[in-house]
């Protein structure tokens, strides 16, 4: 348990630093730029008690805001997504209690399981994201067409990082 | 009373979930409380720290294509020196150094954290209040307007680049001297909007569009961008123009920070008229 935690740790500084040195200056069309970041929400282990996840939510929602001098606006869909996790974990169907020890991956919960837990997380979260940094009604059609550009992107992107970050069990 | 605090801590997670909730939306509200409060110093020195590093490797990779920027910045500052041009007229005139008072001071600063991809850009600048950095100094690159001081840490600032919302920038349309403003509707981060020219006037693609130096922030005549496409709708007394900015947004290096030192008497002067 101890070492799984090691890890996200280690996760959670490595995704904000690729989030905002490298990924924020991804700008496809002038609209499509991925979310990378709430990789490390979707990884924490299915057992993590839900204050820590809310608490780590708001703390990677945080970094990632202090460097782009926009406080609280990614601070607010992390969490929210956090919140909604486990409602989706128990939508796309828990792991079964006895086999023990699973993550949230491709490697344990099979490729199905995984794109469908993520695409809801990181829709909602660019969909929050954008109305909230636009707040405007006018704007509505380049918040869905950011939400759609951005999804797809962050949903790629997550594919091939957990592809290449898959360990043989 | 045991009853509210039972209730709670059994749906701990949905009120822990609604305080943190609470929290964000207090800080996107309020910006400007938390620019004050201690806990802004703390992360501007940690982001900071991280993005002089980070420039600090990234910068060889640019640095020819900066000095081709920063040599045709030369080729055209020496080109409008009074010397490089020939006096054609026999009148001459004696100048007054008084009359030459100097009404902007530059200073040069790098660019550490940049971003174009967001609704509300900012910049991050490794010059700060112990350089004399100050909020509403104008930022420019070689190349063009770039944005305005907005806060400043110790040794840091960040500026409020062009792509932000609630970036507004007083400019002239070039060849016909209308004024306009400049703002940008999000998406492309190379093309912005220039709004308040009148349906009456001819724009033409390629006009240039400069800084009109009305705001007393920007000097006048700093380029901004140049035409490409130009809308009206039906019964619309102003055009909506969409243009290239100069400065190429995402690659900025090397800029200047301006300070106008008459801007504190300039901006007295039209609180007096707006007081009347």
């Amino acid at each position: 348990m101890n070492k799984l935690y090691g890890r996200d740790i280690l996760r959670f500084f490595v995704l904000i630093l690729v989030q905002v040195l490298v990924l924020d200056h991804i700008n496809l069309y002038g609209f499509a730029n991925p979310g990378l970041y709430i990789y490390f929400i979707l990884l924490l282990p299915f057992e993590i008690p839900g204050f820590l996840l809310l608490l780590l939510a708001f703390l990677i929602g945080f970094g990632v805001d202090s460097f782009s001098n926009s406080i609280g606006l990614h601070t607010f869909a992390t969490v929210l997504i956090a919140y909604l996790r486990p409602w989706v974990i128990r939508l796309a169907g828990p792991p079964a209690e006895y086999e023990g020890n699973l993550k949230p991956g491709i490697a344990d919960m099979g490729f199905r399981w995984f794109f469908a837990y993520s695409m809801v997380l990181v829709v909602a979260h660019q969909l929050v994201l954008y109305t909230f940094e636009s707040l405007r009604l006018a704007e509505i059609g380049i918040i869905l067409l950011k939400t759609i550009t951005g999804s797809i992107l962050t949903l790629a992107l997550i594919i091939v990082v957990e592809y290449l970050f898959m360990r043989k069990r | 009373m045991r009853h509210i605090f039972a209730f709670i801590w059994k749906h701990n997670f949905f009120f822990l979930f609604l305080v943190l909730e609470v929290v964000s939306l207090i800080f996107i509200a309020n910006r400007s409380f938390y620019h004050r409060s201690v806990l802004s110093n703390v992360t501007d020195r940690f982001t900071g720290g991280v993005f002089t590093t980070w420039s600090g490797v990234t910068s060889y990779f640019s640095l020819k294509q900066e000095n081709i920027r920063l040599a045709n910045e030369n080729a055209r500052l020496q080109r409008i020196l009074t010397k490089s041009e020939i006096t054609s007229d026999t009148a001459s005139f004696i100048v007054a150094d008084t009359l030459y008072n100097q009404q902007y001071h530059y200073t040069v600063a790098k660019v550490i954290g940049n971003s174009t991809s967001r609704r509300d850009n900012y910049i991050m600048l490794n010059k700060g209040r112990k350089h004399g950095i100050q909020p509403d100094m104008a930022v420019i690159s070689p190349d063009g307007v770039v944005g305005t001081v907005v806060s400043v840490s110790e040794n840091f600032s960040w500026a409020m680049s062009m792509l932000n919302k609630h970036s507004r920038i007083s400019a002239r349309l070039g060849r016909i001297n209308q004024m306009g403003t400049v703002v940008w509707d999000g998406g492309n981060p190379s093309v912005g909007t220039l709004q308040d020219i009148p349906a009456h006037v001819k724009v033409l693609p390629g006009d240039t569009i400069t800084s009109s130096g009305f705001s007393y922030i920007f000097p006048e005549g700093i380029m901004v961008g140049t035409v490409e496409e130009i809308y009206i709708e039906e019964g619309a007394h102003f055009y909506t123009i969409y243009f290239r900015f100069s400065a190429d947004m995402n690659s900025l290096r090397n800029v200047y920070l301006i300070k106008n030192l008459f801007r504190e008497e300039q901006t007295e002067l039209s609180k007096n008229v707006i007081d009347e």
